[in-house]
């Protein structure tokens, strides 16, 4: 399991989930972070996938995965069917952002949304001093072929979450190679976040 | 044959026939009518194993029949799905047992309107009962009781047979493990019940077809040959017709007469002629008006708040217009509703409704692994 859990974003939602849960991955790419929470955490997960090539790594796999787009992929399903709905990397490629996380919010009593964080040190430094749009680990493409929709800061995140009026529960800000503590606005170059709907 | 024809190939079969439903005993179809006895043609490949958790059963659309795989002695043909059936396939006959079954209504050895009703000593024709969807999963419950299974592996079948398999979850949820519907619906479309209507229309139109009191005198041929004609139409795509014939001539210039001139013209009046010396023209009738009649609503298919353990791989076809994409949605919106494990795929495929026929490696991959996790439990 350590040596699969070499992905540090896959590692921390993986201490997230607690055993036994359900739990719906949007965007959940070949399947690999769910299928370690079936062998490590006996959840019960079903993911969407957008990428026809990803979902037959997924059936090999062994796991439920839907052939839809993130914002189809939350439809349908009745308030509260997941104890977690994980938006890791895709919340922030999804056209309507907003929707999907108030979507995901409804689907699920806890919502997973890991994104990089565009205020990181070098990527404000590249636009500073250099004048152009950053290229960084966790922003690694170009501006003509960035899958990327939305540019947001962690501190844009947390605007966001206080004016809908949705509870932080956990943040996780991540390095390299390791969790940052230290202004991770500035430092971090992705961000974990769990969040709930306030009561 | 030669031996590495049959290499992976599971080699010689032959159609079994199953009867049953003797009067008084008639199975009561969904119109309340009653058919009986009842003939079920039917093929088997691979072993039973002693648990009896490995049969599969596998459903044939429209023109489909039980020969699904190998070979019939002194035919070179194989069966219609013989790319998915045998040893290592994606219904692999080394580890499954796999059932094809034939469909009440049909003309391929079971009971249908070509065949004797008992009451007169002559064929039915159009005393033959309207059969349903339903009624044809019914009949198959008999063979499947006969032959022992209590559980299905799974249920599998493209266009009509994915109907059948819908139908077998919510007819017989307990006996069927995991449910595979390619390129099919929850119910007919208007568009889809239009196209069926001109096919019954084109048979009805033949004066041949004497009010279906046919038999002995050669069937409508000219009608049930346009029927397949429009039918073949549907189940190719706008690129896949490019393809294969493009404006491509039979000869090298315009006959400047109402002759064949475009290949694709050949190829429809080739594939029709071929069908009529095959296919009962009243069979198309009955079969057409089943999948018409198919209108399976979300509280039939899954009663709510019904827990269902059976699983799904739902799979669809880019380039099918005849069961859209968005019919397999259907489906599968209204798994989510439900809870229910499943997954769906949308082959890209540019072969139309044919795809299910077509696409084998894609189809094999899902499958193949799919059945395997199934089968692990």
């Amino acid at each position: 399991m350590t040596e699969l859990l070499k992905r540090l974003d896959y590692k921390i939602i993986y201490d997230i989930v607690n055993p036994g849960a359900r739990v719906l991955d949007l965007g959940c790419a070949d399947g690999e972070l769910l299928s370690l929470l079936v062998k490590g955490k006996n959840a019960n997960v079903q993911g969407v996938e957008v990428d026809e090539d990803a979902i037959y790594k997924c059936v090999e796999k062994g796991l439920s995965v839907f052939h839809l787009d993130i914002d189809s992929g939350l439809r349908d399903y009745p308030d509260k069917s997941f104890d977690y709905v994980i938006l890791n990397q895709t919340m922030q490629e999804a056209r309507k952002a907003d929707f999907v996380i108030k979507e995901a919010l409804r689907v699920g009593s806890k919502v997973i949304v890991g994104f990089p964080n565009f205020a990181f040190i070098k990527a404000r430094s590249m636009l500073f001093f250099n004048g152009k749009a950053p290229i960084t680990n966790s922003l690694p493409y170009r501006w003509y072929n960035t899958p990327n929709l939305h540019f947001l800061s962690i501190s844009d995140f947390k605007d966001f979450c206080a004016d809908e009026n949705i509870k932080i529960l956990e943040a996780f800000y991540l390095g390299a190679k390791k969790v940052i503590k230290f202004l991770p606005n500035l430092f971090a170059l992705n961000a974990i976040f769990v969040i709930t709907r306030q009561q | 044959m030669e031996e590495k024809l049959l290499k992976d190939s599971v080699g010689l079969v032959e159609t079994k026939y199953f009867t049953f439903a003797a009067p008084p005993h008639e199975l009561i179809l969904e119109s309340s009518q009653k058919l009986g006895p009842i003939t079920l043609a039917y093929e088997t490949y691979g072993e039973l194993n002693s648990e009896k958790t490995n049969a599969v059963l596998i459903l044939h659309a429209l023109s489909g029949d039980a020969h699904a795989a190998g070979f019939h002695k002194d035919d070179d043909k194989p069966g219609w799905w013989d790319s998915m059936i045998g040893p290592g396939k994606a219904f692999d006959t080394i580890k499954y047992f796999v059932i094809c079954s034939n469909i009440i209504g049909g003309c391929q050895g079971s009971t249908g309107p070509s065949s004797i009703n008992p009451k007169t000593g002559k064929p039915y024709a159009l005393d033959f009962p309207v059969i349903t969807i339903a009624d044809m999963v019914n009949a198959q419950k008999a063979l499947i009781d006969y032959l022992g299974i209590d559980k299905l592996l799974t249920v599998v079948g493209g266009s009509m047979g994915g109907m059948q398999a819908l139908q077998w979850v919510s007819a017989f949820p307990d006996r069927v493990r995991s449910c595979i519907p390619i390129a099919t619906a929850l119910k007919h479309s208007p568009q889809q019940i239009a196209f069926d209507e001109v096919g019954r229309q084109a048979i009805m139109a033949d004066p041949d077809w004497k009010e279906g009191d046919y038999y002995g005198q050669g069937q409508p041929e000219r009608g049930l040959a346009v029927a397949r004609m429009v039918g073949h139409i549907t189940y190719m795509s706008d690129q896949s017709m490019e393809e294969k014939f493009s404006r491509k001539l039979k000869d090298k210039d315009y006959s400047f007469r109402f002759a064949p001139d475009f290949e694709v013209e050949g190829y429809l009046r080739y594939r029709g002629d071929n069908f009529v010396k095959r296919f009962d023209a009243n069979s198309y009738l009955y079969i057409t008006k089943a999948m018409d009649y198919f209108d399976l609503p979300a509280d039939k298919f899954i009663p709510p708040h019904k827990n269902i353990a059976t699983r799904f791989l739902v799979i669809s076809f880019k380039s099918d217009w005849l069961y859209p994409s968005y019919q397999s949605g259907d489906i599968v919106r209204l798994l989510k509703r439900r809870h229910v494990h499943a997954s769906y795929c949308e082959i890209s495929s540019t072969y139309g409704h044919d795809a299910f026929l077509v696409e084998i490696e894609e189809e094999t991959h899902l499958i193949k692994h799919f059945l395997k996790n199934i089968f692990k439990g």
